[in-house]
């Protein structure tokens, strides 16, 4: 039987108010809260744990484990920072979710601050959505008014505040330490790990640092159970996330499924791709994740299987090009996005960056010098694994990967323009309007 | 900037088509305006500062919501935005210009009433984004990080903004208008100049101004948050197809609790109205034009 999409987070999006606390009580809303208070919090750190639950922000690092690295309690400060800075490009789930559902993460806030011992939790929400922003702060309004934060939540004694914090526009932030120092209000620049967060995190004090989706996914875990959720998935990448699919495909848009989908199940789902046209590449998992081509179109969708071809699951953001598209045009514009969002702390990802960005802009331009393709390689080998954080990492993935898949229209960037090859006019959203049929 | 001309060392001076193109985002000094608060605005920013500190366990946290805060009173960061953020946080002029210049939010120069930013990365920019920028540069005779002559609009390209199922897109102060055409784009841009009322695709009923979103942004609440939509058509396309499928998340064989929704003790206890306006006022928060009934805000 192929696989069928299992609505949970996404289940009630439809409904007219759907982000009010009304509307997520009726759905279960806040039950999972009164069973989780009545647990020792040590259960519920098991139970994410044997949920399987692995980070949906990108790396994958399982959620319980996470929890579990705190050293033991010490009677000062312990928080919970959830990265809502959604910005790598491809990537559109949390916004939405937090749009249309945000009591999903703020009960799983108050579950995973009494799980590990926090009392005052923080939202960083980037701050380029402002009607996000006043939906989160709406939601953690109404959940201090039932109770569901403050002090002695439900008669249980814990005490919780939330606090939701809005950046001010900067990709680096969604680094977890970037991120913390931006939320101490400084510069947004990676720490140098270790320490990592859970000994020494926001003010120097332990921290956990989770996705929006994984928190989220914590409530439906605790009220089913962790084997209902490691039930759905693959053995090794358990339960279910929200696939983003865009581009030129029929029904661009958010599929919750299984994880260990495949894309050719997800295009069928949204109606196939545009005009019928070829699938030329995809990203599994936003632009810092390695191309792929149609050659993938089997790929099972989990941690493992992706890692095996060379790739990432990353954050399931599927952008999807048809044959219209130049991939040195595309590539060139996400090397440009590195090279602007590259924080400058370490010298290969800042000096790196700006050099691809020349490099690409020339071939783009059918101006490519001999050897340039060779000196992306050998500038992304400088960059790779020697910076503080994946920033530098993720800038060289579409490079290398689209050299490997395209090599030839590389080399046509010697000689000849990228909007000459694909006219820019045939890819657009609107193609139908500017083009006679 | 210096740069090594002509590393080939076959004569032709590579400068020119190198760096012809202008950079993706040039950067511009800050514009340090001195000139001292009135009593009464120097007042209320001090009562702000003082419930913006209140959120966080050290003050310092308090730095970016009070630059947005900044922003709703100047338009943009001014160097007396500047010393006061400082004086208020303990901390130098240098700290606090050093956070300002790294986040793109942040404006160095007087800003329109309207942001508009269209996606140029690169899914949006294949989409359309790219001639959706270059039609609206042209139609309103300014570049990016330019503002038009009548103070109403600054352009400028975005990079992506986590709504790519809805390419190309284009933010208006931040709302989303979504899968845009230089035709629509053109229309809200016209729009907005003649002084209308314009929605965004999901947000709130129309754009607030770019001061009003910046004091949203510092962290206190319009009272718009019930306005507008959950969910735009491509965020729900999986969530239809599954109820047209018969498609749901497998049971858990566990028996399901009593279903509990009355309000707790202390909602009970002078909590808030659900889902009324009449909540959602911070203290100190004067949004410039609530909707008189909830309906109203529909």
């Amino acid at each position: 039987m192929s696989t069928q999409l299992t609505p949970i987070l996404t289940k009630f999006w439809d409904h007219p108010q759907s982000w009010t606390l009304a509307t997520y009580e009726d759905n279960e809303g806040y039950q999972a809260l009164r069973q989780a208070l009545d647990t020792p919090a040590a259960d519920l750190v098991q139970a994410a744990k044997d949920s399987g639950l692995r980070g949906r922000g990108g790396a994958g690092f399982p959620t319980g484990m996470k929890w579990g690295f705190l050293p033991p309690p010490d009677g000062g400060p312990r928080y919970l920072v959830v990265n809502a800075d959604e910005s790598e490009p491809g990537t559109c789930k949390d916004i939405p979710l937090l749009m249309a559902a945000p009591h999903f993460l703020v009960e799983g806030m108050v579950i995973t601050s009494y799980a590990i011992g926090c009392n005052h939790a923080f939202i960083y929400l980037r701050g380029e959505v402002v009607h996000v922003y006043r939906r989160l702060m709406r939601a953690v309004e109404e959940a201090y008014a039932a109770g569901y934060l403050g002090k002695n939540i439900m008669g249980s004694g814990f005490d919780l505040d939330i606090t939701v914090h809005a950046g001010a526009g900067a990709y680096i932030c969604g680094e977890e330490t970037a991120l913390l120092d931006s939320l101490e209000g400084r510069r947004g620049q990676p720490r140098l790990k270790p320490p990592f967060p859970a000994v020494a995190g926001l003010y120097a004090r332990p921290t956990v640092v989770n996705n929006v989706e994984s928190i989220a996914s914590i409530p439906p875990i605790v009220l089913h159970g962790a084997e209902w959720f490691s039930d759905m998935g693959t053995e090794k990448s358990t339960g279910f996330g929200i696939f983003s699919l865009s581009g030129h495909v029929n029904r661009p848009g958010q599929y919750e499924a299984p994880l260990g989908i495949t894309l050719r199940e997800l295009i069928d789902m949204a109606g196939g791709m545009r005009n019928g046209n070829r699938l030329k590449f995809w990203t599994p998992g936003g632009s810092s994740t390695p191309l792929f081509t149609d050659a993938h179109l089997d790929v099972p969708l989990d941690f493992e299987s992706v890692a095996k071809e060379g790739s990432m699951l990353g954050t399931r953001a599927l952008q999807i090009f048809d044959e219209t598209t130049s991939v040195v045009h595309a590539v060139s514009r996400w090397t440009d996005f590195y090279a602007h969002e590259s924080c400058g702390k370490c010298t290969p990802c800042r000096e790196g960056t700006y050099w691809l960005k020349q490099i690409m802009k020339r071939l783009e331009d059918g101006k490519g010098l001999p050897g340039d393709i060779e000196k992306l390689d050998d500038i992304c080998d400088n960059i790779l694994g020697r910076a503080f954080c994946a920033l530098g990492d993720g800038a060289t993935s579409p490079i290398t990967s689209a050299i490997q898949y395209f090599r030839e229209e590389f080399e046509a960037g010697m000689h000849t323009p990228w909007f000459e090859l694909f006219p820019p006019e045939r890819s657009t959203l609107f193609a139908k309007e500017t083009l006679p049929a | 900037m210096t740069v090594a001309h002509n590393t080939q060392g076959d004569g032709v001076d590579r400068h020119e088509t190198m760096f012809a193109e202008s950079p993706l985002h040039p950067q511009a000094p800050l514009q340090a305006s001195e000139e001292p608060y009135a009593a009464d605005v120097l007042e209320q920013l001090e009562a702000d500062a003082a419930a913006i500190v209140a959120r966080y366990p050290q003050k310092r946290s308090a730095l970016l919501p009070m630059l947005h805060l900044v922003q709703s009173v100047d338009g943009y960061i001014t160097g007396r935005g500047v010393h006061f953020c400082a004086e208020q946080l303990e901390l130098t002029t240098a700290e606090v210009s050093g956070v300002a210049t790294f986040y793109t939010q942040y404006k160095r120069h007087p800003n329109g009433d309207y942001s508009v930013g269209v996606c140029t990365n690169t899914l949006c920019a294949i989409m359309g984004g790219d001639q959706i920028f270059d039609e609206l540069s042209d139609h309103l005779g300014v570049g990016h990080d330019e503002t038009t002559e009548d103070g109403k609009i600054t352009l400028e390209r975005l990079e992506c903004n986590a709504a790519c199922d809805f390419a190309p897109v284009m933010m208006v102060n931040w709302e989303f208008f979504d899968n845009q055409t230089p035709e629509s784009s053109k229309q809200v841009v016209d729009r907005l100049r003649a002084g209308e009322q314009v929605a965004p695709t999901r947000g709130a009923s129309r754009v607030c101004t770019f001061k009003h979103v910046s004091r949203v942004l510092a962290g206190f609440p319009d009272g718009l948050a019930d306005e507008g939509v959950g969910a735009g058509e491509a965020s729900l396309r999986g969530t239809l197809l599954a109820r047209e499928q018969g498609w749901t998340a497998p049971a858990d064989g566990r028996t399901p609790p009593a279903t509990d929704t009355e309000a707790t003790p202390q909602a009970q206890g002078g909590g808030v109205e659900r889902g009324g306006y009449g909540s959602v006022n911070a203290p100190g928060n004067e949004p410039d034009d609530l909707p008189e009934t909830k309906e109203d805000g529909q």
